[in-house]
């Protein structure tokens, strides 16, 4: 069963978690940026990885689009972003890296907990898959709540699509619709992003989110 | 693909926003909005009369025509009542003209997103249509673009978007479960097959996914933990979106997690999917009920009587049976009519007064006779008073439940009288006594509110028998 073709997927799903825990301890935009490019690049070798297994053709194409957007355009975007914003400087985290280090560990080791014990029968590829998906779904949440910063929170989210993406490669066969509908997400979430980051700036000269805070309804 | 009404109410509503898009001026646009609206309504009361045939996207059967007659008439009534609101916004120009155009677009395409959600017959294409509808209301909570407004929007679409992640999983998982039983492909995604089969799914991926399609789809039902967007994006949008939010869009969310609990009942082997619910509902109601008394901003406080109401939904949902699950079904559609209703009246009522605060409101039934005994019987109605559509459809909820649970109803039954006293508290301020603050004469279109309030004051005392029939069906369909 372990053969190489297994190996090589399990490796490249295994080194998305790694890249999802480099994220979480990154404190400047740029160096996030970069890690959050490579983690889209991995996410496309390993897409194009199963479309090779599975004889699945019209994964490529969700490859492609992964390498595209996510590893090239997205990041780029961004990075024009963060530079006419000026906010290049250190990001404040909620909580301090090694906390954030240790949720993230407890994270991985439930859904490794979760996810194998109800997947008994299932492939193994699709199996592993599924855990370490899960895994950088989760460490993707952790980063959109241990940060302030909304491009941060951004890229936590697009990590966290990436985990998505994972998943729904991994089940083998499933259709097509969900493919394009997970790009298609992707691209709708990051212009309905841009224009907020847009507005932001607009209102606000920052896009530190605790600024927005203080404008809550309920306070006086 | 020939028309008949299952895609007629997508694609009434789909050439409706395209064209509003481009037309310029606001009277036209707005009449147009209504009219398609309108269109939708018919042809969704269409599927009544003649049942189209379901193929393996689009799905009807008596459990989503009951939706889908719900959600477009509320639809139709809010597009009335936003012709009148958004004409008074761009006078007082809250909102640039540039915009209508835009907002009216994304109305559509709203209305699009949720006939979709509820037609589907592919898990996948239910989760796009669910995230379609969810965006386009964070653009629409946006478009004021105050702070508050902003920010409201922010939240909800960081907090949309985790629902949006446990969902998709959730739909993955659901997938992997049924695809050695379907075979790979479509079929492992098509409701009418999965319903079949789901007796022979794998029990253990089937209670993961589940838990994953309660977090997700209970993000926009709005149960608490996961309400805390909930209150702020319908303070801070357009009053029109609040209605279609609390009215509608919950419903959407709950309908899909419906669906999911009856694949979950017909696997013997699977966790009941019930206590899940009844639990979730509960905290929703107690928590709701109990924010409601220190609420300052009076859309806010709806909102959190929309939580408390969709609690009380799903816990009877979450009790099951078919007397819990009319009562539900009952319980459902009366919150959408009156909270919409009652939207209805704050909006113009915000407009009136210039502020959203409730401090700055008081005697309104003598400034404003229409608006203020409107807000009250509306406030009457939600709070469950006899001999309104709600009180009958609290009672049966309660009365269903009580044989099998006792204790657990006597907890709901605590939260909706503290419930009640919260909003009376704040109703007393708002609508008696000295008038306050700034008012401004109405220039209001009452036939919305009225015409809902007259739905729920019939139904607490007399329903058709043919409506009680096809309610009777649905929740022995729901098991």
């Amino acid at each position: 069963m372990h053969s190489l073709s297994f190996d090589i997927a399990h490796m490249l799903a295994g080194s998305l978690v790694l890249v999802s825990f480099m994220q979480l301890y990154q404190d400047r935009l740029y160096a996030l940026l970069n890690i959050f490019a490579l983690h889209a690049l991995i996410l496309a070798a390993s897409v194009a990885w199963q479309a090779f297994v599975q004889d699945a053709p019209h994964l490529y194409l969700t490859a492609v689009i992964a390498l595209v957007f996510k590893a090239i355009v997205i990041p780029a975007a961004l990075h024009r972003i963060i530079v006419k914003l000026g906010i290049h400087r250190e990001i404040e985290t909620v909580v301090g890296v090694g906390p954030a280090m240790l949720l993230g560990m407890g994270l991985v080791a439930l859904s490794m907990v979760v996810m194998l014990r109800v997947t008994p029968e299932a492939d193994p590829l699709a199996r592993e898959d599924l855990a370490f998906a899960l895994s950088v779904v989760l460490l993707g949440l952790l980063m959109m709540v241990t940060r302030h910063n909304a491009v941060s929170q951004v890229i936590g989210f697009m990590s966290l699509e990436n985990g998505l993406v994972l998943a729904a490669t991994g089940a083998k066969g499933m259709p097509l619709v969900v493919e394009i509908s997970v790009a298609f997400s992707v691209l709708i979430a990051f212009i309905v992003i841009g224009i907020f980051l847009f507005r932001i700036r607009e209102r606000f000269d920052t896009v530190d989110l605790q600024a927005l805070d203080r404008f809550r309804g309920e306070r006086r | 693909m020939t028309f008949d009404a299952l895609n007629g109410v997508l694609l009434i509503p789909a050439v409706s926003a395209a064209l509003l898009a481009v037309l310029p001026g606001y009277v036209l646009t707005s009449r147009l909005n209504v009219l398609g609206t309108f269109l939708t309504f018919a042809t969704a009361v269409s599927l009544f009369v003649v049942e189209p045939r379901s193929g393996p996207y689009l799905l009807v059967d008596d459990l989503n025509k009951v939706f889908i007659v719900l959600t477009t008439f509320v639809s139709f009534t809010t597009s009335v009542f936003s012709a009148s609101y958004i004409g008074h916004e761009i006078e007082i120009g809250r909102l640039r003209p540039a915009y209508v155009r835009f907002y009216h677009a994304m109305y559509q395409i709203l209305m699009f997103g949720m006939n979709l959600a509820l037609v589907a017959n592919n898990i996948g294409l239910m989760w796009v249509a669910i995230e379609l509808a969810t965006l386009t209301t964070v653009l629409m909570v946006g478009i004021y673009r105050t702070h508050e407004a902003l920010e409201a929007a922010w939240k909800y679409f960081i907090l949309g978007s985790v629902g949006i992640a446990l969902a998709l999983f959730g739909t993955i998982l659901i997938y992997m479960a049924a695809r050695p039983v379907t075979g790979e492909g479509l079929d492992a995604m098509v409701w009418t097959v999965l319903i079949t089969k789901a007796a022979k799914f794998d029990p253990a991926l089937l209670n993961v996914a589940f838990v994953f399609l309660l977090l997700g789809y209970g993000t926009k039902v709005g149960l608490a933990p996961l309400h805390a967007w909930l209150p702020d994006a319908h303070a801070e949008g357009p009053t029109p979106i609040s209605a279609v939010l609390s009215g509608l869009l919950l419903n959407v969310a709950l309908y899909a997690l419906l669906r999911f609990k009856m694949l979950l009942a017909l696997n013997p082997a699977a966790i009941a999917p019930g206590p899940l619910m009844v639990t979730m509902g509960l905290i929703s109601a107690v928590f709701a009920a109990f924010m409601l008394y220190r609420r300052r901003d009076i859309k806010r406080m709806f909102a959190y009587s929309s939580i408390e109401h969709m609690g009380i939904i799903v816990f009877a949902f979450g009790m099951g049976g078919p007397l819990a699950n009319f009562a539900a079904l009952l319980h459902m559609t009366m919150h959408s009519l009156t909270k919409s209703a009652i939207f209805f009246a704050v909006g113009h009522i915000a407009q009136v007064k210039g502020t959203q605060k409730m401090a700055d409101m008081g005697g309104l039934t003598v400034t404003h006779p229409v608006l203020g005994w409107g807000l009250v019987l509306g406030v009457v109605a939600i709070a469950g008073l006899p001999p309104l559509g709600i009180f009958m459809s609290e009672f049966l909820v309660v009365s269903s439940t009580f044989a099998r649970q006792p204790w657990l109803v006597l907890i709901l039954v605590f939260a909706i009288i503290v419930a009640l006293g919260g909003l009376f508290l704040r109703l007393n301020g708002i609508a008696f006594g000295e008038p306050r603050g700034t008012s401004a004469p109405a220039e209001a279109s009452y036939v919305p509110m009225f015409s809902h309030l007259a739905i729920v004051f019939v139904a607490g005392i007399y329903m058709p028998p043919a409506l009680v029939a096809g309610f009777q069906n649905v929740a022995r369909l729901l098991g």
